[in-house]
């Protein structure tokens, strides 16, 4: 299995497509890095919104890495799927295509083994591009901006944290953010199983994560009650719970706490739950399907 | 705006153009008293509570230095500070060109107080009136009520201990008008969590309040200007 | 001589359609397996169900005296194969290419045996060349060299020589005559081409429309005997008149359009010409016919149509 994962991973990171997210996300984040750091000030001054009228807003230590960092990933982790789904639409579809399946599977190679190694090397794969975009919007953000107390702006509420209660934080939601992503790369998996070529998987990953978003925040009171809570576009902004503090009886914030865990865990199970029934899917009709390729 | 005030208070001269004499020498003893302090630099926590606003408990730094220099200083991270608390260099409520009113007496928790009525004398003057209760016997001002002409009113309440001699307080809180947060359309999508919205609580709510403990005060040191 | 491909009633359904319809045949050791038919005959799906890319609707396999469906594992260990065109990761090397192909059959191969496959069959100086830089030929050279690197028993080739220029495919023929006789290894290679079975195998099956036509030994199958020689005259009516009243009566198997179909040994030829020529008709042309067309008929429709004439 070990030999196979290896055999997956290179496979992945010899491909030139592989790069393109590389590529995409480090100009993204900085392009933004570029943008925050010579117009930030105006850029948190309308996320501040009226309140500058009340309180003094010390702009330069709001925009610090912390919060350059929260903006980055708001604004990012939102499209990575297409970036998720490129290489995980590919797995299977890309190798019908290439007609190198059915070589592949004439070797002494269980089907759910290679499906397991397949999909887990999918998933080094989006934890990688994690851990890159992790280290160019935190590590990258800090060294441009450096660091202090994260401020946070919600729909109707904005969010402090001090500094040294928020690196745990990112940790937590790169981990959860990881998750979320390798549910839609078990999304485009299964997908790809289907597909003889990959574009078909990527196109419909991409369709059903924008269709159910769409659902997610249409907040149509009708789908908000009943399918919202099962789709799994809803739980995979669930990494920014772990941003959200509890709040003391005197209104103060509580260090260290997470305003509500239990739907952050509940997110992640739903999201677990998600990928187990995708991969289960998708080993399941590939170990009957016919490689006519 | 409140530098406004503060330039008014400052630039004026101070005059009472007042009859009620007794109200008026009282507000003369406490602003003698007040004036012993040339500038202070004082450690503190900062409490913020406004329902749109989740903030931890803050370590302040304050610091005053006459004649109307206030800057509070978070040292280990960022604090939003209401501008109406720096407006109130406290120090300099008693100062400026205005007409004193006696507005009789009342009990303030468990404190008999005076209560005096400022109007600026200047028209121009941002703030349309200032109510102040005074505690007589220890000439400190324990509350006030500045009405401005924009911005609504603030309420200041101070208590005293240690520094009650310097007329500085042991705890102010000050409360004031805010309105509502709201995130500028299209610019985030939030975690729905399913926790209550601190908004929906208490949307009437519509007033903030800080509060800010003073630990200790070194009175009388010199503070840089680049503090400020 | 031990069976190393036993297949039993085998039959595999696409949908409503049957693609290979109770197929049962046998495989030596050491043979060089000729399977035969014409496109869309059931030989490719055939061969992905011997290599486990397709699932038969019913019927048994047999490789190495094992059942495949329980030691999957261990048969397509002892199996090399190229099905169709040899397709390998194209954004890859040669060396590249080889090595995940001879880790994924669970072997170590020390980069000193890659290399030697790879000059082998002539790509060692390409060994660091992207496949996607390859010719035809080319590929189909790393194709084998990949079917071969674990050293396996049995090596399944599936028309191998499509695509193929002349040299090609005069190449494939005598590697696998080399693997046969100087490798010991049993080969079983498909094609649609009856030429190129007979120059290369010993024993060969033909299917037609999913089922089994023939198996046998190849030079039993092609008796001269029974070679089948095809006639051109000037006025074909008139030859074949003249035909049925002589004894060649007997060889006619079929007539089609200006050609008449023969079944006969090839060293009587020349006496069917001088006869024809003496009863004054004017040949154009006899030649042996090796379209597995004809074949077929010959084999499934000979004696119908006989038959049916003499009626």
């Amino acid at each position: 299995m070990w030999q196979l994962l290896k055999i997956e991973l290179f496979k992945i990171f010899r491909k030139p497509r592989t790069f393109i997210s590389f590529g995409a996300i480090a100009a993204i984040i900085l392009i933004i890095q570029l943008g925050l750091k010579f117009d930030g000030k105006s850029y948190v001054e309308l996320m501040m919104g009226d309140i500058s009228d009340s309180f003094e807003i010390p702009y330069a230590m709001v925009l610090n890495g912390y919060f350059v960092a929260f903006v980055i990933l708001n604004a990012i982790l939102i499209h990575v799927p297409l970036l998720v789904a490129l290489v995980a639409g590919d797995s299977i579809a890309g190798e019908a295509n290439m007609g190198t399946l059915r070589l592949v599977m004439t070797k002494p190679v269980s089907r759910t083994g290679l499906m397991l190694v397949k999909y887990f090397a999918s998933v080094i794969y989006t934890v990688l591009l994690l851990l890159w975009m992790a280290l160019l919007a935190l590590l990258l953000s800090i060294f441009f901006f450096g660091t202090n107390d994260t401020i946070i702006p919600r729909n109707d509420v904005i969010e402090q944290i001090q500094k040294a209660d928020t690196l745990w934080r990112y940790i937590a939601a790169f981990a959860f953010a990881s998750v979320a992503l390798s549910t839609v790369a078990a999304l485009a998996f299964l997908l790809s199983v289907f597909a003889e070529n990959s574009i078909g998987p990527i196109v419909a990953t991409m369709s059903i994560v924008i269709v159910l978003t769409i659902l997610s925040e249409l907040k149509i009171p009708m789908y908000d009650n009943t399918v919202k809570p099962y789709l799994f576009t809803s739980h995979m902004l669930g990494w920014k719970g772990f941003f959200y503090s509890r709040i003391g009886p005197d209104h103060m914030v509580i260090p260290g706490s997470i305003e509500n865990l239990p739907a952050i865990l509940r997110s992640l199970g739903i999201l677990l739950g998600y990928i187990v029934m995708f991969v289960t899917t998708a080993i399941l009709v590939f170990r009957k399907k016919d490689i006519l390729s | 705006m409140i530098k406004q005030i503060s330039a008014v208070f400052i630039f004026s001269l101070f005059t009472f153009m007042s009859f009620a004499q007794e109200a008026s020498s009282l507000v003369q003893k406490a602003r003698a008293k007040i004036e012993q302090v040339n500038s202070y630099e004082a450690d503190g926590t900062m409490k913020t509570n406004v329902n749109f606003l989740k903030v931890p408990e803050a370590k302040v730094k304050i610091y005053f230095k006459k004649p109307d220099k206030l800057k509070i200083k978070n040292e280990n991270g960022i604090s939003l500070v209401p501008k109406s608390i720096l407006g109130i260099g406290l120090n300099n409520l008693l100062t400026g060109n205005f007409t004193v009113l006696d507005a009789g007496s009342d009990i303030l928790n468990n404190i008999k107080v005076k209560i005096v009525k400022l109007i600026p004398v200047d028209e121009n003057s941002p703030v349309v009136l200032s109510t102040a209760y005074i505690d007589p016997v220890h000439l400190v001002i324990l509350k006030a009520k500045i009405t401005t002409k924009e911005n609504g009113t603030y309420e200041i309440e101070m208590s005293y201990g240690k520094y009650v001699d310097y007329a500085l307080p042991d705890k102010i809180t000050c409360t004031f008008n805010i309105k509502d947060y709201k995130l500028p359309k299209g610019v985030t999508l939030d975690y729905d969590d399913g926790s209550k919205k601190i908004s929906d609580q208490k949307l009437q709510d519509t007033k903030g309040r800080v509060e800010i403990f003073y630990a200790s005060y070194a009175v009388n040191k010199n503070i840089p200007d680049t503090v400020f | 001589m031990s069976a190393i491909i036993q297949v039993n009633g085998l039959t595999k359904y696409f949908k409503e359609a049957k693609a290979v319809d109770d197929l049962s045949f046998t495989v030596n050791e050491g043979d060089v397996y000729g399977f035969l038919g014409q496109n869309g005959a059931g030989k490719s799906t055939t061969i992905r169900m011997l290599l486990t890319l397709i699932q038969p609707t019913s019927g048994d396999i047999n490789m190495f005296g094992m059942d495949l469906r329980t030691h999957r594992h261990k048969i397509l260990q002892q199996v090399g194969a190229i099905i169709e065109r040899p397709d390998l990761y194209r954004y890859l090397s040669a060396y590249e290419n080889i090595s995940i192909f001879a880790r994924m059959s669970g072997l170590k191969i020390p980069k000193k045996r890659l290399m030697e496959q790879l000059e082998l069959v002539d790509l060692a100086n390409r060994a660091d060349s992207k496949v996607k830089t390859f010719s035809q030929g080319m590929k189909q050279r790393l194709g084998i060299a990949i079917a071969l690197i674990h050293d396996p028993r049995l090596i399944i080739l599936d028309e191998p020589t499509n695509g193929l220029d002349p040299q090609g495919i005069a190449d494939m023929r005598n590697l696998i005559l080399d693997l046969s006789r100087n490798h010991k290894k049993t080969v079983m290679v498909s094609s649609h081409l009856l030429s190129e079975i007979e120059i290369i195998a010993n024993r060969m099956l033909i299917i037609d429309r999913g089922k089994k036509i023939i198996e046998g030994n190849v030079q039993e199958l092609f008796n001269p005997a029974k070679m089948i020689v095809e006639l051109q005259t000037l006025n074909p009516a008139k030859t074949l008149e003249t035909i049925m009243s002589t004894k060649w009566k007997s060889f006619v198997r079929s007539h089609e359009h200006d050609k008449i179909i023969f079944e006969m040994n090839k060293v009587d030829i020349p006496e069917l010409n001088n006869e024809l020529v003496e009863n004054g008709v004017q040949v154009l042309q006899i030649q042996q016919r090796y379209s597995l067309e004809e074949y077929f008929l010959s084999l499934t429709k000979a004696q119908q149509y006989v038959a049916t004439f003499e009626n």
